[in-house]
C-alpha cells in the first residue's frame, strides 16, 4: 500500500484510514458530514498528494499533446489551465485530467491516483517530445470553501485576490514556492496547493493552524463532488464511456484532430446508447453503486455513483440510462433486493449554492 | 482507535447488536463499535410493529454516507415497539447507541435463547480480537 508525505499527520489526527487506488488515505477525521458542512461553510484542507502529475515539453503540436488531448491547447495562455480527457481510438476515456500551460513550451498533466501508471504508458507512446512523470516529487493539498481566499491572503497577501477561475501562480509562503491554482473537486471557491514532496508536512501543518481551517478526508471529498455532478474517474466514467455518453461534450474541441474524434463522430451521428444523468431522490435513502434504474415497469439503466447528501438531506447519485429517458424532470425507480427509492431525472449542480465564482 | 463503549447488563451478537432484557422483554440496537465502524448513520429501516424476527436474521437496515449495514436479530421475538425519532433523527445511533439510538422492543419467545449470545465481558474480548 502506498502513503503519502502526509500519512503521518493523518494518523496523529486519528484519521480513519482506508485502500483507495492503491493507497492508504484518510477518509474521515471526525465525521464525513462535518468535514463536509464545514467545506460548504468555512474551510477543509484535503491531502490529494496521491494523484499524478506529468510534464510535457514542446509547444501543443511538435509535442502531439494537442493530438493526446481532448482539449484546445492552442488559445491556452500561460497561467491557465483546462479540464479535459484522454482518449483510446474508440472514443472510450482513458482519463479524465487538468492541464496546465506552465509557459509556452511547457505543460503540466494532473491525473487521477489509480490510473498514473496506464497514462504514462499511453503518454510514452504518443508525446514525440520529453517527458517526465513528477508524481512522486510533487505534493498537492486542496484547500476549498468560502473562506480559503481569506486564509490565502494571510500567507501570500493580496496577489490571490486576482487569481481567476481555472487559472494559476506561483507564490511564496515564507521563501518556498507554491504553485496555487484555483480549481477544485467540491463546488465552493478553492485553491490547489503543489508544493515539492518534501514541503507538503511543513505546508499542511502552517495552514491547519488557521483555526478556520480543519482536515477533510475522500469521504466527504466524495459527498462534495456529488453534490455537484462531478464524475469520478473509474466509477462514472472509465474507458467503457465516452465524453458523450457522459454529458461532457463541451470537454471536447472537435475542430481539431485528437485520438478518439473519428469514434467520437461516429456516435454523434449514429447516437448514444447510454447516457450519464445525475439522480435525486426523495428520500434519506441513497441509491448505491449498480444498483438498478426504472421507468415503471422499464429496466432502463443502473446506477453508478450514490450517496447520502449532507446539503440537501437526501439520496443522491449519478447513472447511466438509455437516452430516451433522459429528460430532466422525469420521475424513476432505483431497485435493489427489497429496496426501492423514487428518484428524478435532475441536471448539474445538485447543490446551486456553492461559492466556487465569488 | 479509543476504548469502544460495552456497558454491562447487555449481551451481544457477533453482528454487534445488543439486547437489554427486562422481563419478557428485550430493547435491540447496535453496539458503540457499530456506530463508529459505520460512521455517520443517514437513514434506518423500520421494521413494522406486528412483525416476527428470528434470531441471526436480517430484520432491519442501517445506512451511512459510504455504506448499508444489515442488523440482525440477537433473539427471536414479536416487535412491540419501534423507535420512530430515528426517521428524523437517525444520528441518534451514533450519538447514543444504548439509549436514545434503540431501535425495536421485542416481546422474547424463547428466554433460552440467550446462550447464543456474549456477556459484555466476552464481547468485550471479542472486539480486542479484530480491533489492531
Amino acid at each position: 500500500m502506498k502513503i503519502t508525505p502526509l500519512y503521518e499527520e493523518h494518523k496523529k489526527l486519528k484519521a480513519k484510514i482506508d485502500n483507495f487506488a492503491g493507497w492508504s488515505m484518510p477518509i474521515q477525521y471526525s465525521s464525513i458530514i462535518s468535514e463536509h458542512n464545514w467545506t460548504r461553510n468555512a474551510c477543509s484542507l484535503f491531502d490529494t498528494c496521491h494523484m499524478g502529475e506529468f510534464i510535457v515539453y514542446g509547444d501543443s503540436k511538435e509535442s502531439n499533446l494537442d493530438k493526446v488531448l481532448t482539449a484546445n491547447l492552442e488559445d491556452m495562455n500561460v497561467g491557465s489551465s483546462r479540464y479535459c480527457f484522454m482518449l483510446n481510438e474508440d472514443g472510450g476515456i482513458i482519463d479524465d485530467l487538468v492541464v496546465y500551460r506552465l509557459a509556452q513550451d511547457k505543460w503540466m498533466l494532473v491525473v487521477n491516483a489509480g490510473t498514473i501508471e496506464k497514462d504514462e504508458r499511453h503518454l510514452k507512446e504518443n508525446i514525440y517530445t520529453n517527458l517526465e512523470n513528477i508524481s512522486a516529487d510533487i505534493a498537492k493539498l486542496d484547500l476549498q470553501g468560502p473562506s480559503s481566499r481569506d486564509v490565502l491572503r494571510k500567507f501570500i497577501g493580496e496577489g490571490i485576490d486576482k487569481l481567476r477561475y481555472y487559472h494559476f501562480d506561483h507564490f511564496f509562503i515564507l521563501g518556498k514556492k507554491i504553485l496555487i491554482s484555483r480549481t477544485g473537486y467540491t463546488g465552493e471557491l478553492g485553491y490547489e496547493l503543489y508544493i515539492d514532496s518534501k514541503g507538503a508536512q511543513w505546508l499542511w501543518n502552517l495552514i491547519l493552524n488557521d483555526k478556520r481551517v480543519r482536515p477533510a478526508g475522500l469521504g466527504a471529498r466524495d459527498t462534495l463532488r456529488l453534490e455537484m455532478g462531478y464524475p469520478l474517474y473509474g466509477q462514472d466514467i472509465n474507458e467503457e464511456t465516452s465524453p458523450i455518453e457522459a454529458g461532457l461534450e463541451r470537454f471536447v474541441e472537435f475542430k481539431k484532430e485528437f485520438i478518439g474524434r473519428k469514434a467520437l463522430l461516429k456516435q454523434r451521428e449514429g447516437g448514444i446508447k447510454k447516457r450519464l444523468v445525475c439522480l435525486i431522490t426523495n428520500s434519506r435513502r441513497a441509491p448505491r453503486k449498480n444498483y438498478k434504474i426504472y421507468a415503471e415497469e422499464d429496466e432502463i439503466g443502473f446506477v453508478t455513483s450514490g450517496t447520502f447528501s449532507p446539503s440537501l438531506s437526501c439520496g443522491i447519485g449519478m447513472g447511466y440510462i438509455r437516452p430516451d429517458y433522459c429528460k430532466i424532470g422525469s420521475k424513476i425507480t432505483i431497485k435493489e433486493g427489497k429496496v426501492k427509492i423514487d428518484a428524478t431525472i435532475t441536471n448539474r449542480p445538485l447543490y446551486k449554492k456553492g461559492s466556487l465564482r465569488n | 482507535m479509543g476504548k469502544m463503549n460495552v456497558p454491562d447488563g447487555l449481551l451481544y451478537t457477533k453482528e454487534h447488536e445488543w439486547i437489554r432484557i427486562d422481563n419478557h422483554l428485550g430493547t435491540i440496537g447496535i453496539t458503540d463499535y457499530a456506530q463508529d465502524a459505520l460512521g455517520d448513520v443517514t437513514f434506518v429501516e423500520l421494521p413494522k410493529v406486528g412483525d416476527s424476527i428470528r434470531q441471526f436474521e436480517a430484520f432491519s437496515s442501517v445506512e451511512s454516507v459510504k455504506a448499508v449495514s444489515d442488523v440482525y436479530a440477537p433473539m427471536s421475538g414479536k416487535i412491540i415497539k419501534v423507535n420512530d425519532g430515528l426517521m428524523e433523527s437517525p444520528e441518534l445511533i451514533n450519538q447514543s447507541p444504548y439509549d436514545k439510538g434503540w431501535i425495536v422492543v421485542i416481546e422474547i419467545f424463547d428466554e433460552n435463547e440467550k446462550k447464543n449470545l456474549m456477556t459484555a465481558s466476552e464481547y468485550r474480548k471479542y472486539l480486542e480480537g479484530i480491533i489492531e
